[in-house]
């Protein structure tokens, strides 16, 4: 605020050529008032993420209950030994594994597909379709989760009727142990506008030249999209799979939605978020939720680690279209 | 080499397959087409039978054998009482829509509807062999329900106003960050960036213990401040989408302003803004979305204020109590979703353009 008063006097008046002198002064004051500019998220950044991740550390370390009606006391490694040991933590873990060997494939590959489709320059309306394979990901997540509940239901369901018509017996797909994850990644489908907009900006990138190039050479459709389309949008396949993965690793309100957290069919709807949820808002135990969020955040980080790592390999950034 | 294929008229080129070039292409593009609308009528297919089912009585929903449109028999009064109609085959080989006053096995009575005064028809044969007639019979009062039982009117006023406020707070804030890391030298301004684009990938859940204990030991619990207050800060992908933008915007512009005597602020709100409408409304309607899918932080912010809440939080609460009632439960989606599909369908080009502008550079 202040930088705005400051500059307010300068408004309007007409100002000699600047000699060099005043440009410094200039350039200074103007690096100055920069940081007024970027203030609110320096502000927001200590306020919302670095002193709340330290403090979770911090309630990691202590039996801090917001509503217990004594002093928090410092009790070193419990909760974390607790961690350990804790069957809950690694069944949890383990649904949320499980689930993400079914989504992240799907969370790339799909919204890879679309996109091929709706570069090829054969395909009529583009601009239409785009929009409307698009259209889904606005829809409030919870009413795609009921809309999907819905549609996937055994009985009056229209996705086992239509499998019936041919001659195929649908599954109970929320209540099978088999089907579940499939049925979960069924209803994230609807979200994958966002990753389509960017593989397909990142497809009409790609130098044409280089496709004609190996067209010359004989290249069929496939080897141009292996050989050529592929290579150059590993920046975005990357980009995709690190925001899936956080998106997994937070995965919440899908099953909470389905079954109020229940886990159900038997615990495999039971994710790590939802265990997370149950221990610090539904028991109000926050030091050990604090602990599970830690957890989780130093698991996000290696992760996210060794996709970077991995990314030395498979991901190429010499080469940028335009 | 495509440049003279594209156009047909002038190609003449015809390969050893038989059919000139253009008319392969052409078949070609209605077969990609074609492709691509089965595929979009499957991933839309939800949303269709939310749209039937929302219009559907509990018996249409939960008949195996229904049909896929709401119908139910149509009927016609006669004398106080409601007679069905058949169609009834005559035996001069026509076809007749009559409405059935006496059911029998061997010969039933009928009424022609469109002319009463002839008086009833006797027809032999058994009735359970003809068919009744059916007509599409939507149930409209499905959303009134669902709007009154989940006091939808409340919902929509505590959407809007936290989505609203809470878009004013992004977008302001997230100008005035995105300005000073685009245009400004400032100390440490790459390690900024870095760490504002690791919050991207920050699980939420790491920072929500304490900031939960903190708005509950201020008393901010129950209430929307814990939604729209931190909004003020910015956050790192309004940031970085209108700091992309700031770059493809020529320096001799505010070194113009600049030199006119226009302050930092001055050429933000005079000169820059103006050129970005389009990524101002982007953010804009990215914070409305956001807003409206919220749902963790509203539920546990707002867990005992039923009267707060906004209509995601609203719409699951309303699942919980009458997920027995399934064609109210896809009225209800459909209440949820209508605004925010709308309000795309009007302005998808400055949205897809906003998710573009985000995506590329990284």
């Amino acid at each position: 605020m202040t930088a705005i008063e400051v500059d307010k006097g300068a408004v309007g008046e007409p100002t000699a050529p600047p000699s060099r002198k005043l440009r410094d002064s200039l350039a200074r004051r103007r690096g100055r008032a920069g940081l007024w500019f970027v203030m609110p998220w320096i502000v927001g950044f200590f306020l919302w993420y670095a002193a709340p991740m330290v403090a979770s550390l911090w309630f990691s370390f202590t039996d801090f209950n917001l509503v217990a009606d004594r002093d928090t006391q410092f009790i070193g490694l419990d909760n974390w030994q607790r961690f350990f040991a804790d069957p809950e933590v690694r069944r949890t873990a383990m649904v949320t594994v499980k689930f993400a060997a079914y989504a992240l494939p799907a969370a790339v590959i799909v919204p890879m597909g679309l996109a091929y489709l709706l570069v090829s320059r054969a395909l009529k309306a583009r601009g239409t379709f785009r929009a409307l394979f698009f259209m889904p990901s606005i829809i409030p997540f919870v009413a795609a989760v009921l809309v999907f509940g819905g549609v996937m239901s055994r009985q009056t369901g229209w996705v086992n009727k239509i499998l019936g018509l041919v001659g195929i017996q649908g599954p109970e797909w929320f209540l099978d142990r088999t089907w579940i994850y499939p049925a979960l990644v069924f209803i994230g489908l609807w979200g994958v506008g966002n990753a389509m907009i960017i593989f397909i900006a990142a497809m009409n990138s790609v130098d044409r030249n280089l496709y004609d190039a190996c067209k010359i050479d004989g290249a069929s459709e496939f080897q141009l999209f292996w050989h050529v389309t592929l290579p150059l949008i590993t920046p975005i396949i990357f980009y995709n799979l690190i925001i899936a993965l956080i998106g997994i690793l937070n995965y919440f309100l899908v099953p909470f939605v389905l079954n109020s957290g229940s886990g159900a069919p038997g615990g495999a709807t039971n994710f790590y978020a939802l265990y997370f949820f149950r221990v610090g808002f539904q028991f109000f135990d926050m030091a050990y939720a604090a602990t599970l969020a830690w957890a989780l955040f130093v698991v996000a980080v290696a992760a996210t680690g060794l996709l970077f790592w991995s990314g030395k390999y498979w991901v190429h950034y010499e080469y940028r279209g335009n | 080499m495509t440049a003279t294929l594209e156009r047909p008229t002038t190609s003449v080129a015809t390969p050893p397959g038989g059919k000139p070039l253009y008319k392969r292409r052409r078949s070609k593009s209605w077969l990609v087409t074609g492709f691509a609308g089965i595929i979009l009528f499957v991933f839309l297919l939800p949303l269709a039978f939310m749209v039937v089912s929302s219009v559907k009585t509990k018996d249409q929903i939960n008949d195996p054998q229904g049909a896929i449109l709401p119908r139910s028999p149509s009927t016609f009064e006669y004398e106080g009482r409601d007679l069905d109609l058949f169609s009834v085959p005559m035996p001069d080989g026509s076809i007749r829509e009559l409405a059935m006053l006496q059911p029998g096995r061997q010969s039933s009575v009928f009424i022609d509807p469109a002319n009463v005064g002839a008086g009833p028809v006797e027809w032999d044969g058994n009735w359970r062999t003809i068919d009744r007639l059916e007509t599409l019979d939507p149930t409209w009062a499905n959303f009134g329900r669902a709007s009154e039982l989940m006091n939808f009117p409340l919902l929509l006023r505590n959407t809007v106003v936290i989505a609203g406020v809470g878009t004013v707070g992004a977008v302001f804030s997230s100008i005035l960050v995105a300005y000073g890391l685009a245009r400004f030298k400032i100390p440490f301004g790459r390690t900024i960036m870095v760490v504002l684009i690791a919050t991207i990938i920050l699980p939420r859940f790491v920072t929500l213990v304490p900031t939960y204990a903190i708005f509950f030991r201020i008393g901010w619990l129950d209430t929307w401040l814990p939604l729209i207050v931190p909004t003020f800060f910015a956050n790192a992908f309004n940031v970085f989408l209108l700091r992309q933008y700031f770059l493809t915007i020529p320096h001799e512009l505010d070194e113009a302003a600049y030199i006119d005597g226009a302050g930092p602020f001055r050429t933000l709100v005079s000169v820059l803004l103006p050129q970005m409408k389009a990524a101002v409304v982007a953010v804009c309607l990215f914070h409305f979305y956001f807003a409206w899918n919220d749902f963790f932080e509203p539920m546990i912010y707002l867990s005992t204020r039923r009267d707060l809440q906004p209509i995601s939080v609203g719409l699951r609460t309303f699942n919980t109590q009458y997920d027995s009632f399934p064609e109210l439960i896809q009225a209800g989606s459909m209440l949820a979703l209508i605004i925010p599909v709308i309000v795309f369908l009007f302005a998808q080009r400055v949205f897809l353009k906003g998710i573009d502008l985000s995506g590329v550079q990284k």
